[in-house]
């Protein structure tokens, strides 16, 4: 649970506010776990999770703050990522299974690339064809994105079938390292590194670059940004194209760490995803990175300290969230 | 739409030949299922009967919310579940009696009706495009809820459960002189029919409330909400307090339909009441008879029942007809009537928004 630290006030607001969230849970989870070495592995097992869902929902975050685009087929991207990174790596088994780290990186590039440039095409299409017809009708956004779900998740029976897929996971990033008395698997590791890379290099490409600056201008007040002559459309397809990419990638980094891929596996994530965007507060990528992280570290720690509650864990968390801040904790307008 | 009524009552107004068109498409469907015991007699036909009074009552409820409204819940199918959900648990452990129909769909009308208040008052509250989320995430945290507490719904296997005497089909409603049961027009006076006509009478109770709802002042007020929230908030409309009681309201009919679907199935799972493929099922059917007419639930479930049992044959004969050609057969592969559903649907939405009903009835699109 968020212990709150809103409650005194400025002293703790100084040192970060509501960022010291998956920190204060993190350190209420240590007692309740008992032992430090389940812990560490518990917190960082949330950490790469957390980082692999920010990566899924900064995208569908930014989208629909800038341009008020609320796109359930955010999944299908996942889903495809995943299923392309998976049959890329299976394909590439040589180079998987070899004894160089140099084969195992590039197959592995090969793979998170592959997803990555579908994720682009597929975001492209998906945003002239799919959403450019219903801008600015919430309804029939939701169906039409919905439809667009559906035919999606039925094309992955097509192509891949209803069974289960098994990923190769790379020798590079299988085993783990041994700290201590603690085991912390190497695919986590990546997962997180990666995770925040992609952070950083959104929140330099926000807050330093030109395009950033129209793009957080237009999250704030698209009709101004436009009246001064920008065009904000055309920002949004890259928005948008750039957020399909990431989604692909989180689902094909989703796809090694699970080591077993289903259809359905987009749908499960996209509550996921909601809760996230819901939780960190809609158009801003600090919001879905501490949405992300607090989903992860507390989907971790319940279901070791209360296995029957994990279900419903994120639901609570969001519950409690929306209570305390109807926006969410960092959104980017009025927060 | 008074004044077109108005200005146009001289000449043949073509909205009006479509709502007669309307009106007489669901009288013959109407009366269809009324007799649908004595046309239809297979035991796969009476299923499809039974399943098109409860989803026209499931659905209309939903148009009440999406059409009426402009509330977009994916929670609709968490309601069903719960009032079946609730039947069957009291069925299986009350035994086989009405008052186990009584206090197991009361309490599970009960829990839709507090739980539909709740996330009403949280998330309508907060932003209305908040709510699509937040309904989907609460059903899909019941789905496992249902799949995972096994002790007391039987996990994925479901619960199997008798039902009142009146019920079975052993029963026997009339008897002839022989003591055996009588049939009229070769139709065998058993529970079955009683069955059926529980549900069928029910179902049309609740269609005829929620055609009072939509009817009444409430409904105005529902309509002027969905055409401008500000505005109606300005004429002093709570437009808060109405979302939620409407949202309430559904999820109690929604329920009231979970009940009806438990005593006919005799059988209540996961796959038959939460499953997400009922809820993008009840979204097809709404969209596809027409959102905000309330009769296009009626054509809409229609349609879409035929399309389930009879576009799935035709796909069968098509996809082995086309077998030479490498991807077409598995395109048009039986499992995959919902990918074409899919894009019919989006092109619906793209080009008859109205739906069918609406598109007759030359409703406006909002």
């Amino acid at each position: 649970m968020p212990s709150g630290p809103n409650a005194s006030g400025s002293l703790i607001d100084r040192f970060g506010g509501v960022y010291l969230l998956p920190l204060a849970m993190m350190i209420v989870a240590l007692p309740l776990v008992g032992s430090f070495s389940s812990w560490a592995t518990l917190t960082v097992a949330g950490l790469a999770m957390g980082m692999m869902i920010f990566m899924m929902a900064s995208g569908l975050s930014l989208v629909f703050g800038l341009m008020d685009v609320l796109n359930f087929g955010h999944s299908a991207f996942i889903t495809f990522g995943a299923f392309i990174a998976a049959s890329v790596l299976a394909a590439l088994a040589a180079w998987v299974q070899a004894d160089s780290l140099v084969l195992n990186f590039l197959a592995l590039s090969a793979a998170i690339g592959a997803a990555a440039l579908f994720g682009l095409v597929a975001g492209w299409f998906f945003e002239r064809v799919i959403v450019k017809p219903v801008y600015r009708d919430h309804l029939r956004q939701i169906l039409v994105t919905m439809g667009a779900l559906i035919i999606a998740e039925q094309l992955i029976l097509v192509i891949w079938g209803g069974a289960p897929l098994s990923v190769p996971r790379p020798a590079l990033l299988s085993g783990s390292i041994i700290l201590g008395d603690v085991a912390v698997e190497v695919y986590r590791i990546f997962a997180f590194f990666l995770g925040l890379i992609v952070f950083v290099a959104l929140y330099l490409m926000l807050n330093r670059t030109r395009v950033g600056l129209l793009i957080r201008a237009g999250v704030e007040n698209r009709e101004m940004v436009e009246a001064l002559g920008f065009r904000i459309d055309r920002i949004f397809i890259a928005v948008f194209m750039a957020g399909s990419t990431l989604a692909a990638m989180g689902g094909a980094m989703w796809a090694g760490y699970q080591g077993l891929i289903s259809p359905t596996l987009g749908g499960e994530l996209l509550v996921l995803v909601f809760i996230v965007v819901i939780i960190g507060g809609l158009g801003s990528i600090e919001g879905s990175l501490l949405g992300a992280l607090m989903v992860g570290l507390m989907g971790n720690y319940v279901a070791f300290i209360f296995p029957k509650l994990a279900l419903a864990s994120n639901m609570l968390l969001m519950l409690i969230i929306l209570l305390w801040r109807p926006w969410g904790l960092k959104p980017a307008v009025g927060g | 739409m008074a004044n077109t009524e108005l200005v146009s009552e001289p000449v043949a107004d073509p909205a009006r030949t479509g709502r007669m068109i309307v009106y007489g498409i669901v009288a013959l469907i109407g009366l269809a299922l009324l007799f649908a015991p004595f046309l239809f007699q297979d035991v796969r036909s009476s299923q499809v009967a039974a399943r098109i009074c409860v989803f026209i009552v499931l659905v209309a409820s939903f148009d009440l919310l999406i059409g009426y409204t402009g509330i977009v819940s994916f929670a609709h199918t968490m309601f069903f579940g719960l009032g079946a959900y609730g039947t069957a648990i009291a069925l299986k452990n009350m035994g086989a009696g009405w008052d186990a129909i009584l206090v197991g769909g009361g309490a599970g009308v009960l829990a839709a009706a507090v739980l539909a208040a709740l996330i009403g008052v949280l998330s309508l509250r907060v932003k209305a495009i908040f709510f699509a989320m937040v309904t989907l995430a609460a059903a899909s945290v019941m789905l496992v809820l249902a799949s995972q507490l096994s002790g007391i719904t039987n996990g994925e296997d479901g619960l199997i459960y008798q039902v009142p005497e009146l019920f079975k089909p052993a029963m026997k409603l009339m008897t002839d002189a022989d003591g055996k049961v009588l049939k009229i027009f070769g139709v065998a006076m058993n529970g079955k029919i009683a069955a059926y006509y529980f549900v069928f009478f029910f179902s049309a109770f609740l269609f005829w409330l929620l055609m009072r709802i939509v009817r009444s002042p409430l409904g105005t007020v529902l309509e002027a909400i969905r055409e401008n929230e500000m505005r109606a908030e300005a004429i002093g409309y709570r437009v808060v307090a109405y979302r939620t009681t409407v949202f309430v309201i559904a999820a109690i009919i929604a329920a009231c339909a979970g009940i009806l679907w438990a005593v006919w199935l005799r059988y209540t799972g996961p796959d038959t009441t939460l499953s997400f493929s009922i809820m993008i099922d009840i979204l097809l059917m709404v969209v596809i008879g027409g959102m905000g007419t309330m009769l296009g639930a009626v054509i809409g479930v229609v349609l879409m029942s035929m399309a389930q049992f009879y576009l799935k044959d035709l796909m069968e004969i098509a996809s082995s007809a086309t077998s030479g050609i490498p991807v077409v057969p598995h395109l048009l592969e039986p499992d995959r009537w919902l990918l074409w559903l899919g894009l019919l649907f989006i092109l619906l939405v793209y080009f008859f928004p109205a739906g069918i009903a609406g598109t007759l009835m030359k409703k406006g699109t909002h």
